[in-house]
């Protein structure tokens, strides 16, 4: 659905010149929900923002729904850009119009009919959820809802692609996950494909089908969610999965219980995709003569499965054997500290 | 003294109100008149100056400057002076330089470019990110002016041109000083000139309720259309 290819970005400013984007080779197939994550500075926006030529590229070629961007004139990348939706950090309404004004916009544009805006108004305001907000402006709603007409506008023209610019990024979490909720929805019954760029790994492991992590302008590491989840190879891109699957207070936690010696063995079990949902833990207090004591963790569900980390101590006279058990079956196991 | 001119003032025993009325009509007429192509060719430029400087969608250097330029110089001048000064361009369009009429040049080429310039501001306050996401719709560039740029600065483009129309009024006053009619030329002739301070006095009132009720005007159409 999206091809790029060496595609790179150079800025011209006071201060010499600085790439945005580094030559990217990327392939994005047609269904999918893909999500690019970086730091700040990354490049990630000016990524996003060749897809539809908000940005023009400095080299290397676009090409989206089977057209080729790059070389679109201008009269054609107008007509190529209304199959292409985007949604913003900062939601980017008209301030002036009614949700349901605001929702039109882009029929408008297109030249559809009155009657017929209407109508395909209506269905947009009920898919996201907005029934009976239609006459409010958007400083008479809260973030979420702002970005739901958001949503409802970028999609109005029936895109192939949609494109999110950080579109979680200035809501709370509660509000991120109802959002994140509605984009797979949509890309389910619609299917739709996603690309969003973000910050946050919380986004890409909660939707993405798949990710790319980027550093300077280039794409570092890139593959199936659950598969970089379970084997980060860059730094960086471990340091985005430590944010999600480790609580946060992991290590100072464990350094404490470190200095009680009654803990005995401590263990990190990971566990990837339909492991997570088995009953280890169970099986080993059943089979051996051991205690064993959950000292913290956290699993997360990803669109193809759970991933996570549980922290356990082992005592008893078969911890042993228990631990040896435990390696045998399809978790991968860290002892972190000895009895 | 000023007790016998507060006095005499107040008696308005020197009132023609058949004149003043006329008068008051004479400055209404120069001011809607002057208002309404003050409104057009400072919407026109403002749009040009902010369409034309650096990112924006019509970029263009030269233009901006030379528009720049225009708007700059003609709201610097006095607006005495550029009336003098256009003595010769009005006596070639109106015909004479007596009567309401022969002000309108100069008050519309004194205001829009001061309206202009609050015009060009007002789009600057737009989000550019609402302009990008016009953008990213597919939508032309007259279709983001006409969409986009003009609806959502449309309350600072009415609280401006309430400013500009009380500013009309006061240049209106000037322009009755060199024979242009209105209550501007009323307060002078009949007012000053012949020692009549009632005159002076009641002209002054009555602008003052113009500028009250324009000002009232604006502020109400201002905050019906913000809806931020
Ligand atoms: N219009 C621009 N002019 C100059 N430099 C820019 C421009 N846009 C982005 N950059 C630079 O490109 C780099 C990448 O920016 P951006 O794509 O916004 O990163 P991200 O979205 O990952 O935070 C940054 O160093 C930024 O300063
Ligand atoms: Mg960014």
């Amino acid at each position: 659905m999206i091809t790029l290819s060496k595609l790179a970005k150079t800025f011209q400013t006071k201060d010499g010149s600085v790439t945005a984007v580094d030559h990217i080779d990327l392939s994005i197939d047609q269904g999918e929900i893909f999500g690019v994550i970086g730091y700040s500075g990354a490049g990630k926006s000016t990524l996003i923002r060749m897809l539809n030529m908000l940005e023009a590229p400095s080299s290397g070629e676009v090409e989206v729904a089977g057209r080729s961007m790059n070389t679109l004139g201008k009269r054609a990348l107008r007509e190529a850009r209304q199959e292409i939706g985007m949604i913003f950090q900062h939601f980017n309404l008209l301030w002036s119009r009614t949700v349901a004004d605001n929702i039109a916009f882009p029929l408008e544009i297109k030249g559809v009919p009155k009657a017929e805006q209407k109508q395909r108004v209506n269905e947009l305001i009920e898919l996201v959820g907005l029934e009976g907000r239609g006459g409010s402006y958007p400083a008479q709603l809260s973030g979420g809802q702002k970005q739901r007409v958001g949503i409802a506008r970028a999609l109005a023209n029936n895109p192939k692609v949609l494109l999110c610019d950080e579109a979680t990024s200035a809501l709370d979490p509660k509000t991120t996950d109802s959002i994140l909720d509605l984009l797979v929805d949509i890309n389910k019954k619609l299917g739709l494909t996603i690309v969003l760029i973000t910050h946050e790994m919380h986004v890409i492991r909660k939707i993405c089908h798949r990710v790319a992590v980027m550093e300077n302008g280039s794409v570092v590491e890139q593959g199936d969610v659950l598969e970089v989840f379970r084997r980060p190879q860059q730094d960086m891109t471990k340091e985005f999965v430590r944010q999600v699957t480790e609580p946060e207070e992991t290590e100072e936690a464990l350094r404490h219980l470190f200095e009680d010696d009654s803990i005995g063995h401590v263990l990190q079990l990971t566990f990837v995709g339909s492991e997570a949902q088995r009953p280890l833990i169970n099986d080993v207090v059943r089979a051996y003569d051991v205690e064993v004591s959950i000292l913290q963790g956290k699993i997360s569900q990803t669109q193809h499965g759970s991933y996570g980390s549980l922290f356990i101590s082992i005592t008893g006279a078969q911890a042993e054997d228990a631990i040896a058990f435990i390696k045998e079956q399809q978790v991968e196991v860290e002892v972190i500290r000895h009895a | 003294m000023p007790e016998f001119i507060m006095g005499s003032a107040l008696m308005l025993e020197n009132i023609n109100w058949e004149n003043m009325w006329d008068a008051t009509l004479e400055t209404i007429y120069m001011s809607v008149i002057a208002l309404f192509f003050t409104f057009v060719f400072g919407i026109i430029f403002g749009l040009l100056l902010f369409l034309t400087d650096r990112g924006q969608l019509w970029e263009n250097k030269a233009a901006h400057f030379v528009i720049g330029a225009y708007v700059n110089i003609f709201r610097s001048i006095p607006f005495i002076i550029l009336i003098v000064l256009l003595i010769p361009f009005t006596r070639m369009i109106v015909g004479t330089m007596l009567g309401p009429s022969a002000a309108l040049p100069a008050l519309i080429i004194g205001a829009a470019p001061f309206y202009a310039r609050m015009v060009e501001i007002a789009l600057r306050e737009i989000d550019k990110g609402v302009i990008e996401a016009s953008k990213a719709m597919g939508a032309t560039n007259g279709q983001i002016i006409q969409k986009v740029l003009l609806p959502e600065s449309m309350p600072a483009l009415v609280s401006g041109i309430t400013v500009t129309a009380i500013a009309l009024v006061s240049y209106t006053a000037m322009a009755g000083v060199i024979g242009a009619g209105g209550l501007g030329d009323l307060a002078f002739r009949d007012g000053f000139q012949r020692n009549q301070p009632d005159i002076t006095f009641t002209a002054t009132i009555i602008v003052l309720l113009l500028v009250f009720i324009l000002q009232f005007i604006g502020d109400t159409v201002t905050k019906v259309l913000d809806k931020r």
